[in-house]
């Protein structure tokens, strides 16, 4: 670039050629090869999928890796600290949407498709034994289960996920104040708190698999219930990810009070999170 | 637009034809120049719209004649399958973003894309994507034999294709939507001082719009394919009545991305056409404001219109009156941006070169499909026209007579600019003449076949229907051939055409103009300032 040749600062960073996308790019085609011919059981499958999810792992420490250096590099002016910005709230507003496809099934099932099927114009004739109460396994589907209950684990991890916000947001007022110690500190706290409430959600899948009978296959009920909370899960796992990557930088001496915009991306990730387990709360257990 | 003073973009030094980048094939690799990756985009594109136009082609000589003749019943229903999505999802799609990465930048003075390694990967998804899908034409059970729109319970008891299918979708919505939030971050942040985004060409607002209802939308298609996925493998009961779900969910789902997506699809070439026009009539494009509403308010209502894909579902008649109305009232924006494209040429000085004679063709193509768009609006019409041809000639006008159409007029407005030559005026106007004329032939006889009762998406027909599939099927052998004019235009142009200046077109008015033919490696690296 020529601005850089001249030792002048360049009015915005654009990066240099690069191999780590194309590595990614051949991580998801193995990825999406291995698991097609896993689901439709040939013996190679599992181990193409992990194959593609190790250049994954390469591909991201490699990539997130060169973001780290440029920005502790001071590469990245105020201009492309609000492209981080815009970019990383339309990917939360993304990350919406595949929760809405989601919270939008779970909204047709209970008000449409469960009170059609019992329904005297579709239903009634075809499964005249099926009641339509919510939660159900469908009308043909013969399967005893005990749903979940909202207290006990659900009302815990709740108040975990909220807590968590608050240490969150504790923890990025003294990154702002300059106090690294207290940044350690409640940002270790918040991550314990996400791998406790993961640890819970673990034991809650294990107690509806072995005692509640309630799996993935329980009808339209287990459908929904495991892929809204899985999804969410695998959601709380990344970010808590992000925050772990992003502790390990505040003990390297990343980050300053102005200049740390990969933790608060961390920080919106984690809000987002914590939302959507709001949610998950009040519509998937709760009512 | 309004005048541009100091155009002072940091072009020109000589240096730059000496810009630092790999050689050879990992130039192309590991680019992040929104050039080069624009390149990429189109060119993957243009294979994309000859893989896709194969199969189409195969699907012709199939219904040439009634009865079975080339192509056993399930290898069609794959045929039908992946020309749909070949043709959507690797040739109309990446074909605009291909025009976004080399426009967007340089018609509002930034220097690259906001993010140029993630462009870089955005692109690059796009080839494992259609490895996988060209893959499933070859694994036991073979492709999708769905269409497009992957109907349960069909897609749940289809075979391997179908997981590839899916896995190449997650994919290519990746790619969407990170090539997405990449244009929206480099329209919102990276626009030269004085570049308001009220001044900005219309071609970025339409591109501004369309990444907002991919952002929108992506994530929804992945969630619908994903439920797919688990009702195929895991026991998941979302589209399966016995477990409590419903087949005739995957379809909201589904149609919640898949109107939206039409938009996407159709609003870049709105762009494309709002340049093309006023430059070629030497006037300012009439109604610029209300250009910027009306794609508004087409973006808003495609979120509220998905079910009139499901008129034929059992609706309840409220929703069918509510879809039907928000349908109709889509005309009404639309009809702004067509009224203005006309008060735009009103007593201007028009010239028809090939970009306004494609651009023209587009007018008068993609009105007629709107109208037949109108038409199959109306819920008691559309029982009747469901899934008969009437609808295979109203996409066909509005996707390809609109959007093929449209980048037509693209890639010969800014050839010059690319390539800094001159393609071959009379070989493009070949290109336009035929390439009009057999679409004509190929899609107009459908609305008749339509009309008549003839069903989409089968490999046989009654005798009735003989006469108007020949000439469709003529027609369509003569619009692919035609495609073999525009590849020889454009290859003449890149190897051996006159040089161009840095304005070709004396109407034309946006920044890229000011740059010259063809644009430097790195343009703009200190903004113009814009007044």
């Amino acid at each position: 670039m020529s601005a850089v040749s001249q030792g002048a600062k360049p009015y915005y960073y654009v990066p240099q050629p690069s191999h780590w996308p194309i590595t990614g790019s051949l991580a998801l085609l193995l990825m999406g090869l291995g698991a097609a011919f896993w689901f439709n059981h040939y013996a190679a499958g599992p181990w193409i999928l992990l194959a593609g999810f190790c250049v994954l792992l390469v591909m991201l420490f490699g990539w997130f890796g060169t973001v780290i250096r440029e920005s502790e590099g001071h590469l990245y002016n105020k201009k492309v600290d609000l492209s981080f910005r815009w970019s990383m709230s339309w990917f939360i507003f993304s990350e919406v949407m595949f929760f809405a496809a989601f919270f939008g099934a779970l909204f047709y099932v209970r008000n449409i498709s469960v009170p059609d099927l019992g329904s005297a114009l579709t239903g009634r004739e075809l499964w005249p034994n099926f009641s339509a109460q919510w939660p159900t396994v469908g009308p043909y589907i013969k399967q005893q289960f005990s749903p979940m209950s909202a207290i006990g684990i659900p009302l815990l991890n709740t108040i975990l996920l909220v807590t968590s916000g608050g240490t969150l947001t504790i923890a990025h007022h003294a990154l702002k104040s300059g106090h690294r110690g207290a940044l350690k500190f409640w940002l270790f706290v918040t991550i314990v708190l996400g791998f406790t409430f993961l640890g819970f959600q673990a034991y809650e899948y294990h107690h509806a698999y072995t005692e509640a009978n309630l799996k993935l296959s329980t009808g339209v009920y287990g459908s929904t219930f495991f892929m809204l909370t899985g999804f969410h899960g695998a959601h709380v796992t990344i970010g808590a990810i992000m925050l772990t990557v992003m502790l390990v930088r505040a003990f390297r001496g990343h980050f300053d009070a102005e200049h740390h915009f990969a933790f608060e991306a961390a920080a919106w990730y984690w809000h987002f999170v914590d939302v959507v387990w709001l949610l998950l709360f009040v519509l998937v257990y709760w009512l | 637009m309004s005048s541009i003073t100091q155009p002072v973009g940091g072009h020109g030094h000589g240096h730059d034809e000496h810009a630092h980048h790999p050689t050879g094939i990992m130039r192309w690799v590991t680019t992040t120049n929104h050039k080069d990756i624009g390149t990429l985009y189109l060119w993957f594109s243009f294979t994309m719209f000859i893989v896709g136009g194969i199969m189409a082609l195969t699907i012709r000589a199939e219904l040439f004649e009634p009865g079975m003749q080339i192509l056993a019943p399930e290898r069609f229903n794959q045929m039908t399958t992946l020309h749909g999505l070949i043709m959507i999802f690797g040739a109309l799609m990446p074909g605009a973003v291909g025009f976004a990465n080399w426009m967007i930048p340089m018609q509002i003075g930034a220097p690259d894309m906001a993010f140029a390694r993630m462009n870089n990967w955005s692109f690059w998804l796009l080839p494992p994507a259609a490895i996988l899908l060209v893959l499933s034409l070859f694994v036991p059970g073979g492709a999708a034999e769905t269409g497009w729109t992957l109907y349960p319970p069909l897609s749940i008891q289809s075979g391997m294709g179908m997981d590839l299918t899916i896995f190449a979708i997650h994919i290519m919505g990746a790619s969407s939507i990170m090539g997405s939030i990449n244009i929206i971050t480099t329209i919102l942040n990276l626009r030269a001082p004085g570049m308001t985004l009220m001044k900005m060409p219309v071609f970025c607002w339409a591109w501004l719009i369309t990444a907002y209802l991919l952002i929108a939308v992506m994530p929804v298609l992945a969630g619908a394919v994903t439920m797919l996925l688990t009702d195929r493998h895991f026991g998941t009961s979302f589209f399966n009545a016995a477990g409590g779900g419903d087949p005739v969910l995957f379809q909201h789902v589904f149609w919640f991305f898949g109107h939206p997506e039409v938009y996407i699809i159709i609003l870049p070439a709105f762009g494309i056409i709002s340049e093309v026009i006023p430059a070629f009539s030497r006037k300012p494009v009439f109604g610029y404001a209300s250009m910027v509403y009306a794609l508004s308010a087409i973006a808003i209502l495609s979120f509220l219109v998905w079910a009139h894909h499901m008129f034929t579902t059992g609706l309840p008649a409220a929703g069918i009156l509510f879809y039907m109305y928000a349908t109709m009232l889509i005309a009404v924006p639309t009809g702004v941006k067509v009224f203005n494209w006309l008060a735009t040429m009103w007593k201007g000085s028009i010239s028809l070169e090939a970009p306004m004679m494609f651009a023209l063709g587009f007018l008068f193509l993609f009105t007629t499909g709107g109208f037949t768009g109108l038409i199959l609006a109306i819920q008691p019409v559309d029982v009747q026209f469901q899934d008969t041809y009437y609808v295979v000639a109203h996409f066909h006008y509005v996707m390809v007579a609109g959007t093929l159409f449209a980048f037509f007029a693209g890639i010969y407005y800014w050839l010059p600019k690319w390539s800094g030559k001159m393609y071959n005026e009379t070989v493009a106007q070949w290109h336009f003449w035929l390439s009009f004329i057999f679409f004509n032939v190929t899609f107009f006889p459908m609305h008749f076949l339509g009309l008549a009762g003839m069903p989409r998406r089968v490999p046989d027909y009654a005798q009735q229907f003989t006469d108007w599939n020949q000439v469709a099927t003529i027609g369509a052998f003569g619009f692919g051939l035609s495609q073999l004019v525009f590849l020889y235009a454009v290859v003449s142009a890149i190897r051996s055409g006159k040089p161009a200046p840095a304005k070709p077109w004396d109407g034309a008015t946006s920044l890229e103009w000011t740059l010259p033919s063809p644009a430097p490696y790195h343009s703009f690296e200190t903004p113009p300032v814009v007044k």
